[in-house]
């Protein structure tokens, strides 16, 4: 199996800075670095087996309801996380509310679905699955680190800017109450796109 | 094989979602025990929460056997009262199995609103003896009797809830708590952190006997008896907290007033009591 179909999702062909899929729940919950997590643990979960599942029964899927196989094998893995999410992380799974529900429609899966596993064999599209799951998950995880830090001053819930900088203890500092806004991860997702293509110069147009 | 004739899609379709539903079905069953426990549990922090208890919850090693744990210690009783302030049941034992715990606040809220809209007499008294509203019995770790009130209500996205516990004088707030589904972070949903609700502590809900609640103020608040401060940045959700609370201490509101006259009349006898005492002693010295 060609090792590129683990590593080119993750940095080069990365599916929201190089394919912009799956935009709007790395907006929705990268607020704290935990559900940030999670979220990506979940979209890695979903994306690699719904791909696996999908280019295991491929073969016998009729083309005409393709898209409506391909929708209830992932609405059933994404059913499965919830209900393992609210039984054994339920303080989580608040935070992430409905987003979990939403992988559903997190364009990554699909896509590679479409794009991967309905023509590939069963184990390379999982790996294929899963290196996009991790590559959304790797910039999840950027943004929140970034978002809480600034937004918040905590990393994982955890105080890290000192106490006494604040100005109400009589310091210099605020936290950046844009860095908790939806706009401002879009923002930072289009400088994230930015450095990528001043390093990866062949995704520019020409 | 032809696998796109209409009747191998038609029953190919039709497996798959037997399949998938089956699945479904076994994870669901499996797993909803855990997941009542996980809500269970989420409820009785929050009315610990409102009475100042259970704060080492962060540094339990299992947090569902600390809540329950917490939760059998402190709250000794479990009421469920009518919008005429009478006890309909009282449970001791078991609570979490009480019927008061079972009371689902948004339910309530609903009846509430209908109750508001309702246009005639004898509309409104039907749905007025519908309502139920739990009150939770707490005995506090300093000896005090606390009582956990419910309160349910719309933010700004989505619902908030509460608990609010008042002292035995039934005036005084001794703590509260709040929690939402959808606050903006930062701004609304900081209604659950201790900053904004512990402001709510010894506040007064009745003004010269005149239930006023406790009102939630833009711009910093000025009557330290009924006022907090407003959350900056969060008009809406202080507003709707302050709405939410007050509507429903309306509701709460004869059982509240019976309370708080037994209380004061207790305090008289025990005054009267004490005075009658000092007299009768004064007497025994004059006769000595």
């Amino acid at each position: 199996m060609d090792k590129k179909i683990f590593t080119t999702p993750i940095l080069k062909a990365n599916p929201i800075t190089v394919l912009v899929l799956g935009i709007c729940s790395s907006l929705a919950v990268t607020v704290k670095l935990e559900p940030a997590i999670v979220m990506a643990l979940s979209v890695t979960i979903v994306t690699g087996f719904s791909s696996f599942l999908i280019s295991l029964i491929r073969k016998s899927i009729p083309n005409r309801i393709r898209i409506i196989v391909q929708l209830v094998v992932v609405a059933m893995f994404v059913i499965v996380i919830e209900q393992f999410l609210k039984a054994y992380a339920y303080d989580v799974s608040k935070q992430l509310s409905v987003y979990v529900g939403l992988i559903i429609t997190n364009c990554i899966i699909m896509g590679r679905i479409e794009a991967f596993g309905l023509s590939e064999k069963p184990l390379p599209s999982l790996v294929d699955g899963l290196a996009n799951g991790l590559g959304y998950g790797l910039i999840l995880v950027v943004l929140a680190f970034i978002r809480e830090l600034i937004g918040s001053g905590t990393l994982f819930g955890i105080q890290i800017i000192p106490l006494s900088w604040y100005v109400k203890e009589g310091g210099h500092y605020l936290n950046n109450g844009l860095f908790i806004m939806p706009p401002m991860a879009l923002i930072l997702i289009g400088c994230l796109i930015w450095i990528q293509r001043s390093f990866q110069k062949d995704l520019n147009d020409k | 094989m032809d696998t796109n004739k209409n009747s191998y899609t038609i029953i190919y379709s039709t497996v798959l979602v037997v399949v998938v539903a089956a699945v479904l079905a076994v994870v669901a069953m499996g797993l909803k025990a855990k997941q009542q426990t996980n809500i269970d549990v989420e409820k009785q922090l929050s009315m610990l929460g409102s009475a100042g208890l259970a704060q080492d919850v962060k540094n339990a090693p299992d947090k569902n056997s600390y809540v329950e744990g917490e939760f059998n210690k402190y709250v000794v009783k479990g009421l469920v009262i009518n919008a005429k302030g009478e006890i309909v049941k009282t449970d001791s034992t078991n609570l979490v199995k009480s019927e008061a715990f079972q009371i689902s606040p948004e339910e309530q809220y609903e009846t509430m609103k209908k109750i508001a809209a309702a246009t005639s007499n004898s509309e409104k008294e039907r749905l007025m003896a519908e309502l139920k509203l739990p009150v939770f019995v707490c005995r506090t770790a300093d000896g005090k009797e606390v009582s956990i009130l419910s309160c349910y209500g719309p933010g700004l996205w989505g619902p908030i809830w509460g608990y609010v516990s008042l002292e035995d004088d039934f005036r005084t707030v001794y703590g509260a708590l709040f929690d939402h589904k959808s606050e903006t972070p930062g701004l609304g949903a900081e209604i659950v952190t201790n900053k904004f609700r512990d402001q709510f502590k010894g506040k007064e809900i009745f003004k010269d006997d005149n239930l006023v609640s406790v009102k939630v103020v833009k711009g910093g608040a000025k009557d330290k008896q009924h006022e907090v401060d407003a959350l900056s940045g969060a008009t809406i959700t202080s507003t709707a907290v302050q709405s939410m609370i007050m509507n429903w201490l309306q509701y709460y509101l004869p059982y509240i007033q019976k309370n708080k006259e037994n209380k004061d009349a207790a305090d008289n006898a025990e005054f009267i009591q004490t005075e009658a005492n000092s007299i009768a002693a004064a007497d025994t010295l004059t006769i000595k």
